[in-house]
């Protein structure tokens, strides 16, 4: 299916990417020709087919619901691009 | 070039039993290998000073007889698995610098068997490619080249630096990881032996997410039996990954006895693409001739939905990969680009900055998949079909014990080629997908070169669970096949 480059807008948006105008351009015919590429799956006939949803045949395990691990807020806020006082920083969502 | 890079795996472990060599030593001789092979790019990141470290306790705990089954063994580990208090990448500008507090449980294995880590392997960003040219910190060259010609070619992807530092004799093994295709294309380029195990086999703890329903880690090698050492040790039950299968793990070079008579083997016509190279042809034609000399029946079958898989996989595979890369947003770990000021415009200004362009293309089109209005028609397709294939490999499986392929449609092409062209690109998989969909393991081992002197991989698929199989009629082919060549990086 061709995509038009509203739609490349909405998608990026959704997916909180920017493109710019140029960008949007050439990504009209790159994801044009991709969907274009992956709709010979309508030819398949996949009446009453279960959609797969593990590949292996298993039994999801169960676990306790317990604690097992934590204290590790200086371990995971090391990595973080702002942190202060035991927190991330982002920027102010509230007036 | 040292003679202590020349062993395979296998037999570097041998002479260190025997005490006729120090941990410290193969160790020093790998890294002055890795350095002298820089100019390959293999490397993102090198750690010498850990590894002469690690090969020094390895030393001191052998000393005191205490051995694990890789005990004083350089390795090289993709960039894709957390390595505590070393960076991790995933070759991707928005995890630079990334340092993980924690250890994925896959190189946790390997370090417990007494394992050495010489440095993180360059891969394509986040395993999303074929030819490992989409990494941020550039593409990766081939160790080999066509014969009377310096062009520089590609490794393939997307553990592509893991495929070089093996074949160019900088690590005894690495680790690689597969999702479609990921270790055993780049195997076959670069003239090395390549294992995607099951499904569930190795745990994807720690190991950064692509496709969480396809992605498997698994060894690259240069012998089949290195290949079954490093399996072993790799693969673990891990109740941190609840897809990780509670299976206990053989002694897989035991089941390395060199014996095929009797092995029912496929080959699937659906697998005789229009438009092959009759070098392909050819190989794959040997490979069949190999086995029957050995004593294995050869039978044609049948995996009618094979077309499908690649335009399947790049549905699911995608769509995955969207929700799995939601996380990076520039809060919590790697780069951030504050933008306007706003959170919004922070995480749109940051996943702009970071991702590269066949990532960006990934992420929106497994966006688009799992859109209102189009989860059904594309992403539920795409699963129903999934089935299918899942179902013809259950279907020939109840006739055959293996299944053998050729692994890439082609040897190795040249860095900047098939760029322009996202779909050329995702055809290098077309061998590699099917397998990858249905979690079945698959083996890919050097034997044979091009007309142009480059290797090319032959590649058998199993039964879940059956890597025993694989690796025996493996070892079977490898014998056949005695491939000996030195990439021309080494010749140099």
């Amino acid at each position: 299916m061709a995509i038009d480059k509203a739609t490349v807008h909405g998608i990026a948006k959704l997916a909180r990417i920017k493109i710019d105008e140029a960008e949007a351009e050439s990504l009209v015919g790159e994801l044009s020709n991709i969907l274009d590429w992956v709709e010979q799956l309508g030819q398949v006939d996949t009446e009453g087919v279960q959609p797969m949803t593990s590949v292996v045949e298993m039994r999801l395990p169960l676990r306790d619901d317990a604690v097992t691990d934590g204290g590790k807020a200086e371990d995971i806020l090391r990595n973080a691009p702002e942190a202060a006082h035991g927190f991330f920083v982002v920027p102010k969502v509230v007036e | 070039m040292s003679d202590l890079t020349r062993m395979d795996l296998s037999e570097a472990r041998d002479l260190l039993a025997k005490k006729s060599l120090s941990a410290k030593e193969l160790t020093e001789a790998h890294i002055a290998a890795v350095e002298a092979a820089r100019p390959l790019n293999a490397f993102v990141t090198e750690t010498p000073e850990k590894a002469l470290a690690m090969a020094e306790a390895s030393d001191a705990r052998r000393a005191k007889g205490e051995a694990g089954l890789l005990e004083g063994l350089p390795l090289a580990i993709k960039d894709l698995f957390c390595t505590e208090g070393v960076q991790t990448t995933a070759s991707s500008h928005i995890l630079e610098g990334f340092v993980p507090p924690y250890e994925s449980t896959v190189t946790a294995n390997l370090w417990r068997e007494g394992a050495v880590l010489l440095g993180k392997t360059n891969m394509d960003e986040f395993a999303m490619g074929s030819s490992n040219m989409t990494s941020h910190f550039g593409g990766v060259e081939n160790p080999w080249h066509r014969a009377g010609s310096n062009q520089k070619l590609v490794p393939g992807g997307s553990s592509g630096g893991s495929a070089a530092a093996v074949a160019a004799r900088c690590a005894l093994a690495a680790t690689g990881t597969d999702t479609g295709g990921s270790i055993r294309q780049p195997a076959a380029f670069a003239g090395v032996v390549g294992l995607k195990p099951t499904y569930g086999r190795c745990s994807r703890w720690g190991v950064v997410a692509f496709a969480s329903s396809l992605d498997q880690a698994g060894p690259m090698t240069r012998s089949v039996r290195d290949a079954a050492l490093m399996l072993r040790a790799m693969a673990s039950y891990d109740p941190k990954d609840s897809t990780s299968v509670d299976r206990g793990v053989p002694d897989y070079e035991a089941a390395l006895t060199g014996e095929v008579k009797g092995l029912r083997i496929g080959v699937p016509k659906e697998y005789r693409v229009e438009g092959m190279p009759p070098e392909i042809d050819r190989l794959w034609q040997q490979g069949m001739d190999w086995l029957t000399a050995a004593g294995a029946e050869l039978r044609e079958v049948s995996l009618p939905h094979s077309k499908y898989a690649l335009p399947t996989y790049y549905i699911i595979a995608p769509a995955e990969a969207s929700s799995n890369l939601a996380r990076y947003d520039g809060i919590r770990y790697g780069l951030r680009e504050p933008g306007d000021g706003s959170l919004t415009d922070l995480y749109e200004s940051t996943r702009a900055a970071g991702f590269g362009d066949e990532v960006k293309r990934r992420l929106l089109i497994g966006t688009y998949v799992l859109s209102a209005g189009y989860y059904d028609a594309y992403y539920n397709k795409a699963r129903q079909v999934r089935s299918l294939i899942a179902r013809d490999f259950t279907e020939s499986f109840a006739e055959v014990d293996l299944l053998l392929t050729p692994t890439a449609p082609s040897a190795a092409f040249a860095m900047g080629e098939k760029m322009d062209d996202p779909l050329a690109m995702y055809l290098n998989d077309v061998f590699t997908v099917p397998a990858s969909l249905a979690g079945l393991p698959g083996i890919s081992l050097p034997a044979g070169l091009s007309d142009e002197g480059l290797p090319l991989g032959l590649q058998l698929i199993g039964r879940a669970f059956d890597e025993e199989t694989l690796l025996r009629a493996a070892g079977v082919l490898e014998t056949a096949a005695a491939f000996d060549t030195l990439p021309s990086f080494l010749a140099a």
